[in-house]
C-alpha cells in the first residue's frame, strides 16, 4: 500500500453497524473523533484517550478494541460495531440492555456503551463466566457512578437467561 | 430487582429508570454530541509546566501564523477584556481564566489557541514561546504556613488567607475537667471523583446584543452565574446558560467549569465564531478540581467511661492555587455538624484556609464531609483503644439520644429526625457483627492480620446558601445576612392533556427524571410513563435561582419538594375545573388511573386529559379567577435554613441522614495489600423515593470511597510537579477492586420535607474511608494511618525493618532518594582515555560541548560560562525538542566544575545541577559525577514510572559522548547500537545497562 | 490530547514494511497493536514521521512450533496466544503471565512482539522471554538476524534493534519436563503495569528467578536448588542488587520487599 501523507485527508470507507459508511480523515485522526465529529454518531464515548478507561470500546471485526487507540484510516475496509448496533430497529433493547436497565447497571450512562460492547464480545467468547471472571474482564472499564454491582448482576442474569434458552 | 410496577403510589417503589432506554442505545446526546453551528472553532490550552513561575514573556506570533489558527489569547489579553473573578473572602487574590503575571500550579492555562479543529489547535500550542522565571514552589500545607515559605500572593503576604475561631459551650472547662485528653492528627489527601466525561463548553458571542449563549455541562450552583456575568461585564440576563439533559457524571467537579465558560465566551468574541472546548483527561486530572487536602488536629476531652465531653478542631484546609467560588465551601459546609453523630455540647474550632502551588480545590462529592469524618471517626476509635473500651461501645455511649429530635447540635445543625441507636442495633444484628468478630478471631488465630472498623456519620443534604457567611465575623454578617435555598420545578399540561416536567436539578446520572415522574404521576393519578421529563435547563427560559444545580445531595430534599408543590398546584387547578362538570367539590375528587372521580362515587368520573386539555381549548368555561392553560411552577425555600446567629451557630443543611458502617479487612503480610472481607452499611435517609436508585447512590459513593481509602491521590513532587496525569497513575478502582457492600435501610422520615426524603448520595464517601482506616489500624495495632492506604505504605508499617544488604556480598545499589517527589538523584563514574586538561577543554569549548550534549541541534555561548542549546531528548520512542540552558560555576580547572541549568519544551520542563570531578589516573582521567534533576510538566504527569530510568539514560548519553569525544572515537549518535557495542560497555561502566 | 501529524503506511507484507523503514530511517516507527504507541502519540510524547502499520500483515499472524521453540509472529495478538489450546503445555510461564498483561480489551489488540519491542521494564512478556532464554527475530531490508532476549533489551524502553529493523517474530523455548514454572506480580489494580513482577523456574538442580519492574529491564538470577535461610539470603542479596526506585505508587524499599517476598512465593510455587 502506498503511503498516506500526514497533512492530507484520505478517503476511507468501512462497515459501521451493518451499513457502509465513508468519509475522509488525516492519518492522525482517531477513530473516536471520526465517529463522533465526521459521522455524527452519539454512542461512542471518550473518557481518557489513553486506553485505560474503556469508554470508547467498540468492536472491530468483532474484537473488542479501544476506539481511542485506533486511527480512522486503520479501519478502512473493516467491520466496526458500536452500541448503536445492539438494539433492534424499533429501539427494542436486547437482553443485555434490558438487564442493565433492570439491575440499574448505569447511572450517567457515559461508560455504558463501552461496557456493553465488551460484554457483547466477552459473552461470545466466554458464555458462562463466573463472577470473578466477569469482574476481571470488567477491569478494562472505569465506571465512576455505579460501583459495578449492577453491571455484574446484569451480566450474570443474561448468562442465566441465555443458558435457559440454549 | 426492578420490575415495572402498576400500583400507586409510585413514590417509594423501585421503578426502572425512564432515562435508560436512550442511554443504553447510545442515542443520548452528551455535551460533546450536541449539534454545533457550521464554522464552530475549537480551542486548546497551553498549560504551565511549572508549579510557580513568573511569566516573563509570551510570543504567540508563530502560533498565529499556523494553518487554521484564528486567535491566540493570553492572560494579559484577558485583563483587557474581562474582570477578575469575584471570590468569597476579602483578599487581593486576582484570578482570571488564564494565568496573569505568574503561573501558580502545573496545568494552569497560560494561553488559549482557537483553530478550525482541535488537532490544529494543539499543533499551534507547540509554537507558542513562553519565557518563565521559575520560582520556588510550596506544596505542603503545613510548611506553607511557616515564615519563609514561598508566597503565592505577594499582595496578601501570607499563604494563610483566612483564619476563623469558633467556640460553642465551654470547651476550655470541659478539657480542664476531662479525665483524659486524646489527640490525633488526621491528614486527608487530595482526590476527586473524576467524572468520565470532562468539561465541555460551547460558547457563542452574539455581537448585536453583546450577549453570550453557552451550552455546557455546567452543574451549578448558580451562585457562579453572576460571578461569570460580572467577569464578562454583561448583565446576567445576557449570559444564557444552557445545559443538556445528559451529563457524564459530575460529583461536584463540574461546578468548577465556570472559568472555562468565561474563557470560551471571550474566545468566541475575539474569533467571531462559536468556540468549543472539550477538556481532555490530562487537563482534567491536572487542572479541573480536587477536594482540598486537609490537616486536622483533633482532640477529645473524655471521661474514663468513654463519654466525650468536648472536641477541639484545628483544621488547615488546602485550596491549592486559586480560591474559586464557592471555595472555601468544604471547610464551612459541614460546620453545623462538627460534632458528628454525637451529643457533645462543647466545641472549639480553628479554621484556616491555606494556598499552595497545586490545582485549585473544588466541590467534590462529600464536600468537606470526608475530611471531617476521617478526623472524628479515627479519633473515636483512638478514644476506645486508649481507654481499653470496645469502639462500638464508645460510639453508642456518645450518639445523639433517640427521642431528642429535632436536635440542635453545638455548632447549630438542626438534626431533623432519626433514631441512631436503633439503626446501630439493627445493623449489628442484620449485618452479622458477631459472626464477623468470630471471623476476625479465627483469622488472627491463624496468624493473619485482620481488623474490624466502625464509623458513624450524619449525612447533611440541601445546603443552606448562608453556610459560607460564617467565614465573616458576626458584625460583618449582620450587614448582609444570607440563608435559605430556593428550588424550582415546573409541571406543564398541554392541550391534549399530556404532562411534562422541567426542574432545576441538572442531573448527572442520578435518575432525577425517573423520581420526578414518580412524584408527579402519583399526584395526578397517572403513571410515570405518562410524564415526560425534560432535564435540560436554559437560564433564559426556565425557572432557576442561585441554589439551582446538582450538588450537596440537593435533589431529594429540595427539587422534589418543588416538583411536588407544582404537581399539587396542577392537581388543584384540574380538580377545580372538574368539580364543575362532575358537580363534586374539588376537595372530594380523587385522581387515579388517568381519571378524576368523586371519592364516594368512582363511577362519576372524567378522563384527566380531557379536563386538563379544556384549560387550553375552552378557556371561557374556566372559573372567573382562573388563568387559562396549565403550567405551574413550584418554588420552595425551607424556613429552617436561617442565616447564622450571633453565636456563630448555623443550620448548614436542611436534612440529616444517618449512616453506620462496619467492616472486616485482612492485610496480606507479604504485599501489604488490604482486602475487604466484609462491608456493612446502614442508612437512614428518611423516606426512600426509589430504593433501586437509592442503592445505586450508595454503591457509587462506596465505590469512590474505596478509591479514596485505598487508591486515589493527586500526587505532587516537592517542587510542585504534578505526577498523576493519567488513569494509570490516578487509580480509580475497577470491578475487581470494589466489593459489594451489604446495604441496610431504615426509614425515619424527615419532618422538614413534605415527602420525608433526605439525601443518600454522599454518606459513604464520609463513612467508608474512616471505617476502613479504623479497620486497618485495628488489624495492625497502629495509631494513625494516612490515605490512600496503598500496599507500599502498609508494607512500610508491617515490615518493620528492612533486611540489610549482605555484608560484602552482592553489590549494593545506590540508595534510593527519599520521598515521592520527582527529584531524581544519581551518581556515577567512568574513566575517560584522555588527560584531565583535555577533558576540561572539551567541557569549555562550545563546539566540542555541542557534540557531547545528546541530541544537540545548536549551542550558543551566551555569557562567560553560560550556554543556550536546542536539543532533542528522549528514550525509546518517547522524544521531544527542548530549549536548554547550562551554566558552569565553582570552576576549579582542571579538577572540578558544577553544571546547572534547565530544559523546557512542549513535553515539560526540568532543572538540575551536577558536579563533575576529574582526576588523573593511569590511561586517562577518572571522572566522577553526581546530579539532581527535577522534572515537571507533561512528562512528569504522564510518564512517572519512566522518569528515573530516562534521566539516567540521558545523563549516561552525555558521558558516553564525552568519552568518545575526547577519546577520539565516533559517538554512536543518531543510530541505535547493535549487539555488544561501545554504547553498552559504557552503560555497563556507568551501572546503567545492567 | 491529539497526535501530531504523521504519514501512514499500511504494510501488506514484511518486505513492504522493511522497505518503509529503510527509506525513512530514524523517523519511521512500526505500529502493531498500538496499545502503547497510540497513548504516547496522543500525549504528543513522540513525533514519528511515518507509522508503518503491520497489524494486517497476514504472514506475521501465526503461532507455530519450530524446533524446540514456539515461534510467534509480530502481528499475533496477545489474545490469540492466550486462547491457543497448547499454550499451557508448551509455554506454561507465558500462560500464567498473559492474564496479567493489561485487560481483555487491550490483549485483543496488543501484540506479543509489540510488548517486546516497547521494552517497558515492568512488562510481563519481556520478562517471560528473558526467563526462558528466548530469542527475537529481527529483519531489515538487508537481512535477518536473531538476538537472545538478554541481548535484545538494553534498558528502559531501549533495545538493540536498529532503526531499519523490525521484529518479525519471537521464539519462546518449549517447556522442559521436570521444571516447574510460576509467575506472580503485584499491581495495585487488576491489569495495571506491575510494581514488581516475578517469575520462577525450578528444576532438580537449579532455580531461576526473574524480576521485572525494579531495574531498567527484566533481570534474571540463577541459583542451585537452595532453600530455607540460604534462599532468603540469596533473595535479599538479589533485591539489594536490583536496587529499585521511588515513584508515586511505591518506594524502592517496597520493591525490594516484593522481590524477597513474592520471589519466595513463586519459587515455592514452581517447586510443587
Ligand atoms: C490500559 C492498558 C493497560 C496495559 N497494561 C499492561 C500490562 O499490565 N503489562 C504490559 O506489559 N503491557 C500493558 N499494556 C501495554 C500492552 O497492552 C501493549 O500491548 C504492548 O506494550 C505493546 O504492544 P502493541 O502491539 O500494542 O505495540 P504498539 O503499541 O503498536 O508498539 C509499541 C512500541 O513497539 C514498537 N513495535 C511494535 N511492534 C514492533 C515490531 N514488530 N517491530 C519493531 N517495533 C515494534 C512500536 O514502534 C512502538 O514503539 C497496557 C496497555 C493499556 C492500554
Ligand atoms: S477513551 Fe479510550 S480507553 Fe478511555
Ligand atoms: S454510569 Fe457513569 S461512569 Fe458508569
Amino acid at each position: 500500500m502506498s503511503e498516506l501523507s500526514g497533512t492530507a485527508r484520505h478517503n476511507i470507507s468501512f462497515t459501521l453497524n451493518g451499513e457502509t459508511v465513508s468519509g475522509s480523515a488525516e492519518p492522525r485522526m482517531l477513530l473516536t473523533d471520526f465517529l463522533n465529529y465526521e459521522l455524527g454518531l452519539t454512542g461512542n464515548h471518550v473518557g481518557c484517550e489513553h486506553g485505560v478507561c474503556g469508554a470508547c470500546t467498540l468492536l472491530i471485526d468483532d474484537n473488542p478494541e479501544r476506539g481511542c487507540l485506533t486511527f480512522a484510516v486503520q479501519v478502512d475496509g473493516r467491520d466496526v460495531k458500536t452500541v448503536e448496533s445492539l438494539a433492534g430497529r424499533e429501539g427494542d433493547l436486547n437482553d443485555l440492555q434490558l438487564a442493565f436497565r433492570k439491575h440499574h447497571a448505569l447511572q450517567c450512562g457515559y461508560c455504558t456503551p463501552g461496557v456493553l460492547m465488551s460484554l457483547t464480545a466477552y459473552l461470545e467468547h466466554t458464555p458462562e463466566p463466573n463472577e470473578e471472571e466477569l469482574r476481571d474482564m470488567l477491569s478494562g472499564h472505569i465506571c465512576r457512578c455505579t460501583g459495578y454491582v449492577g453491571m455484574v448482576k446484569a451480566a450474570l442474569d443474561v448468562v442465566e437467561q441465555r443458558k435457559a434458552k440454549a | 430487582m426492578a420490575d415495572q410496577i402498576d400500583t400507586k403510589p409510585y413514590v417509594g417503589q423501585s421503578i426502572e429508570r425512564v432515562e435508560d432506554g436512550i442511554l443504553l442505545t447510545g442515542r443520548a446526546r452528551f455535551s460533546d454530541h450536541q449539534p454545533t453551528v457550521t464554522g464552530t472553532l475549537h480551542a486548546a490550552m497551553l498549560r504551565s509546566p511549572h508549579a510557580h513561575a513568573e511569566i516573563v514573556s509570551i510570543d504567540k506570533s508563530k502560533a498565529l501564523a499556523m494553518p487554521g489558527v484564528s486567535a491566540v489569547l493570553t492572560g494579559q489579553d484577558l485583563t483587557e477584556m474581562a474582570s477578575a473573578f469575584l471570590i468569597v473572602i476579602k483578599q487581593p487574590m486576582q484570578h482570571y481564566s488564564l494565568a496573569v503575571g505568574k503561573a501558580r500550579y502545573v496545568g494552569e492555562p497560560v494561553a488559549v489557541v482557537v483553530a478550525t479543529d482541535r488537532y490544529k489547535a494543539e499543533d499551534a500550542l507547540d509554537a507558542i514561546e513562553v519565557e518563565y522565571r521559575v520560582l520556588d514552589a510550596i506544596v505542603d500545607p503545613q510548611k506553607a504556613t511557616k515564615p519563609g515559605a514561598p508566597i503565592l500572593y505577594e499582595e496578601v503576604g501570607d499563604n494563610v488567607v483566612s483564619t476563623r475561631e469558633f467556640s460553642y459551650g465551654e470547651p476550655d472547662k470541659a478539657f480542664a475537667e476531662a479525665d483524659r485528653v486524646i489527640k490525633l492528627t488526621a491528614p486527608y489527601p487530595r482526590n476527586s471523583q473524576t467524572p468520565m466525561e470532562g468539561f465541555v463548553v460551547n460558547a457563542d458571542y452574539i455581537a448585536d446584543t453583546d450577549s453570550y449563549d453557552v451550552a455546557s455541562n455546567y452543574q451549578g450552583p448558580f451562585t457562579s452565574h453572576p460571578v461569570m456575568a460580572l467577569a464578562l461585564g454583561v448583565p446576567s440576563s445576557r449570559l444564557r446558560m444552557r445545559v443538556p439533559a445528559f451529563s457524564g457524571g459530575g460529583f461536584g467537579v463540574k461546578v468548577q467549569i465556570f472559568p472555562y465558560v468565561v474563557l470560551m465566551c471571550l474566545c468566541s468574541k475575539v474569533a467571531g465564531h462559536p468556540v468549543k472546548w472539550v477538556e481532555d483527561r490530562l487537563e482534567h486530572l491536572s487542572a479541573a478540581a480536587a477536594a482540598p487536602n486537609r490537616v486536622t488536629e483533633i482532640e477529645a476531652a473524655v471521661k474514663n467511661d468513654g463519654t466525650v465531653t468536648a472536641f477541639r478542631f484545628d483544621q488547615l484546609d488546602d485550596y491549592g492555587a486559586y480560591l474559586r467560588a464557592p471555595m472555601p465551601g468544604p471547610l464551612y459546609r459541614m460546620h453545623g455538624t462538627l460534632t458528628g453523630a454525637y451529643h457533645i455540647e462543647n466545641l472549639a474550632v480553628r479554621n484556616r484556609v491555606v494556598m499552595t502551588n497545586k490545582c485549585p480545590s473544588g466541590m467534590i462529592r462529600g464536600f468537606g464531609g470526608p475530611q471531617m469524618y476521617f478526623a472524628i471517626e479515627r479519633l473515636m476509635h483512638r478514644v476506645a483503644v486508649e481507654l481499653g473500651l470496645d469502639p462500638l461501645d464508645v460510639i453508642r455511649k456518645n450518639l445523639v439520644p433517640a427521642g431528642s429530635f429535632p436536635y440542635r447540635a453545638a455548632a447549630g445543625a438542626l438534626f431533623d429526625s432519626g433514631d441512631y441507636q436503633t439503626a446501630v442495633e439493627r445493623a449489628v444484628n442484620e449485618g452479622g457483627l458477631e459472626d464477623l468478630k468470630r471471623r476476625r478471631d479465627a483469622a488472627r488465630a491463624d496468624g493473619k492480620l485482620y481488623g474490624i472498623g466502625y464509623s458513624v456519620v450524619v449525612e447533611p443534604a440541601q445546603s443552606n446558601m448562608g453556610y459560607l457567611s460564617n467565614i465573616l465575623p458576626a458584625e460583618e454578617r449582620r450587614k448582609n445576612p444570607k440563608g435559605g435555598a430556593v428550588s424550582n420545578a415546573t409541571v406543564n399540561v398541554d392541550p391534549l392533556g399530556t404532562v411534562s416536567v422541567t426542574a432545576d436539578s441538572l442531573p448527572q446520572g442520578q435518575g432525577h427524571a425517573t423520581v420526578l415522574s414518580q412524584i408527579v404521576a402519583d399526584e395526578l393519578g397517572l403513571t410515570p410513563a405518562d410524564i415526560s421529563v425534560n432535564m435540560e435547563l436554559d437560564t433564559q427560559k426556565d425557572a432557576w435561582s442561585i441554589a439551582t444545580g446538582n450538588y450537596s445531595a440537593r435533589f431529594s430534599s429540595s427539587t422534589t419538594v418543588a416538583a411536588h408543590k407544582a404537581a399539587v398546584k396542577v392537581r388543584n387547578k384540574v380538580a377545580r375545573i372538574a368539580s364543575v362538570t362532575l358537580n363534586v367539590p374539588a376537595d372530594q375528587l380523587e385522581f387515579a388511573d388517568g381519571k378524576i372521580f368523586a371519592a364516594n362515587n368512582p363511577e362519576n368520573s372524567l378522563k384527566f386529559y380531557r379536563v386538563a386539555g379544556s384549560a387550553h381549548w375552552t378557556p371561557g368555561s374556566l372559573p372567573d379567577d382562573m388563568d387559562p392553560g396549565i403550567r405551574e411552577t413550584g418554588t420552595w425555600s425551607p424556613p429552617e435554613l436561617e442565616p447564622p446567629n450571633d453565636q456563630d451557630q448555623i443550620n448548614t443543611s436542611l436534612t440529616y441522614g444517618f449512616v453506620f458502617d462496619y467492616c472486616g479487612v485482612e492485610i496480606d503480610r507479604d504485599t501489604g495489600q488490604v482486602h475487604i472481607d466484609k462491608y456493612v452499611t446502614m442508612h437512614d435517609s428518611g423516606t426512600l423515593l426509589n430504593p433501586l436508585l437509592a442503592d445505586g447512590q450508595v454503591y457509587g459513593a462506596f465505590s469512590w470511597a474505596i478509591g479514596c481509602a485505598l487508591f486515589e491521590e493527586f500526587a505532587y513532587g516537592d517542587d510542585g510537579s504534578f505526577l498523576s496525569g493519567t488513569f494509570a497513575d490516578y487509580l480509580c478502582p475497577t470491578a475487581p477492586e470494589v466489593p459489594e457492600p451489604l446495604i441496610l435501610h431504615m426509614e425515619t422520615p424527615s419532618i422538614f420535607t413534605p415527602l420525608g426524603a433526605k439525601g443518600i448520595g454522599e454518606g459513604n464517601v464520609m463513612s467508608t474511608p474512616a471505617c476502613l482506616g479504623n479497620a486497618v489500624c485495628d488489624a495492625l495495632d497502629i495509631e494513625t494511618v494516612s490515605l490512600p492506604m496503598t500496599p507500599s505504605k502498609i508494607s512500610a508499617l508491617i515490615h518493620a525493618e528492612e533486611t540489610p544488604p549482605p555484608a560484602g556480598g552482592a553489590k549494593q545499589a545506590a540508595p534510593a532518594p527519599a520521598g515521592t517527589g520527582r527529584v531524581i538523584k544519581g551518581s556515577g563514574e567512568t574513566t575517560v582515555p584522555a588527560a584531565p586538561d583535555e577533558v576540561w577543554r572539551t567541557l569549555l569549548d562550545p563546539d566540542k560541548l555541542a557534540a557531547v550534549i545528546p541530541g544537540c541541534h545548536s549551542l550558543d555561548k551566551v555569557g562567560d560560562d553560560s550556554y543556550r542549546a536546542d536539543v532533542s531528548l528522549g528514550v525509546g520512542v518517547v522524544r521531544g525538542r527542548f530549549r536548554a540552558s547550562v551554566d558552569m560555576s565553582d570552576m576549579d580547572p582542571p579538577n572540578s566544575v558544577r553544571l546547572s541549568g534547565g530544559v523546557q519544551g512542549p513535553l515539560g520542563a526540568s532543572k538540575g545541577a551536577g558536579n563533575v570531578r576529574l582526576k588523573a589516573v593511569d590511561g586517562g582521567t577518572h571522572v566522577t559525577y553526581d546530579y539532581t534533576v527535577e522534572i515537571s510538566g507533561k512528562v512528569a504527569a504522564v510518564g512517572g514510572r519512566m522518569l528515573e530510568g530516562a534521566a539516567r539514560i540521558v545523563i549516561g548519553q552525555f558521558f558516553q559522548r564525552l568519552v568518545s569525544q575526547v577519546g577520539g572515537k565516533t559517538a554512536a549518535a543518531g543510530t541505535s547500537p547493535a549487539g555488544e557495542t561501545l554504547w553498552q560497555r559504557i552503560l555497563r561502566a556507568f551501572g546503567i545497562g545492567r | 490530547m491529539k497526535p501530531k501529524a504523521f504519514d501512514y503506511m499500511r504494510a501488506n507484507s514484511v518486505d513492504e514494511a522493511v522497505a518503509g523503514l529503510a527509506k525513512t530511517g530514524e523517523g519511521a516507527r512500526i505500529l502493531a497493536g498500538g496499545q502503547s504507541m497510540v497513548p504516547i502519540l496522543n500525549f504528543r510524547l513522540a513525533d514519528p514521521e511515518l507509522l508503518i502499520d503491520i497489524s494486517r500483515i497476514k504472514e506475521l499472524d501465526y503461532i507455530k512450533i519450530d524446533g524446540n521453540a514456539v515461534q510467534i509472529g509480530a502481528a499475533t495478538r496477545q489474545a490469540k496466544v492466550m486462547a491457543w489450546p497448547e499454550l499451557a503445555d508448551r509455554i506454561p510461564l507465558l500462560a500464567k503471565a498473559l492474564p496479567h498483561v493489561g485487560h481483555f480489551q487491550t490483549r485483543s489488540r496488543g501484540t506479543i512482539c509489540g510488548s517486546l519491542a516497547h521494552a517497558d521494564p515492568s512488562s510481563e512478556i519481556p520478562l517471560c522471554l528473558a526467563m526462558l532464554d528466548g530469542e527475537v527475530i529481527l529483519k531489515s531490508a538487508s537481512g535477518e538476524r536473531r538476538l537472545a532476549a538478554a541481548d535484545f533489551q538494553t534498558g528502559m524502553l531501549s533495545t538493540a534493534k536498529r532503526d531499519d529493523e523490525m521484529l518479525v517474530a519471537a521464539r519462546f523455548p518449549i517447556a522442559e519436563a521436570g521444571t516447574g514454572y510460576a509467575f506472580d506480580e503485584m499491581a495495585q489494580r487488576r491489569g495495571d503495569f506491575a510494581i514488581v513482577a516475578v517469575a520462577a523456574t525450578v528444576s532438580a538442580s537449579k532455580i531461576r528467578l526473574g524480576v521485572g519492574g525494579v531495574a531498567d529491564k527484566p533481570t534474571i538470577v540463577e541459583w542451585g536448588n537452595i532453600a530455607g535461610d540460604e534462599l532468603d539470603d540469596a533473595l535479599n542479596a538479589f533485591a539489594w542488587e536490583l536496587g529499585g526506585y521511588d515513584d508515586v505508587h511505591a518506594t524502592a524499599r517496597y520493591r525490594r520487599e516484593l522481590v524477597r517476598r513474592l520471589g519466595r512465593r513463586v519459587i515455592e510455587e514452581a517447586r510443587t
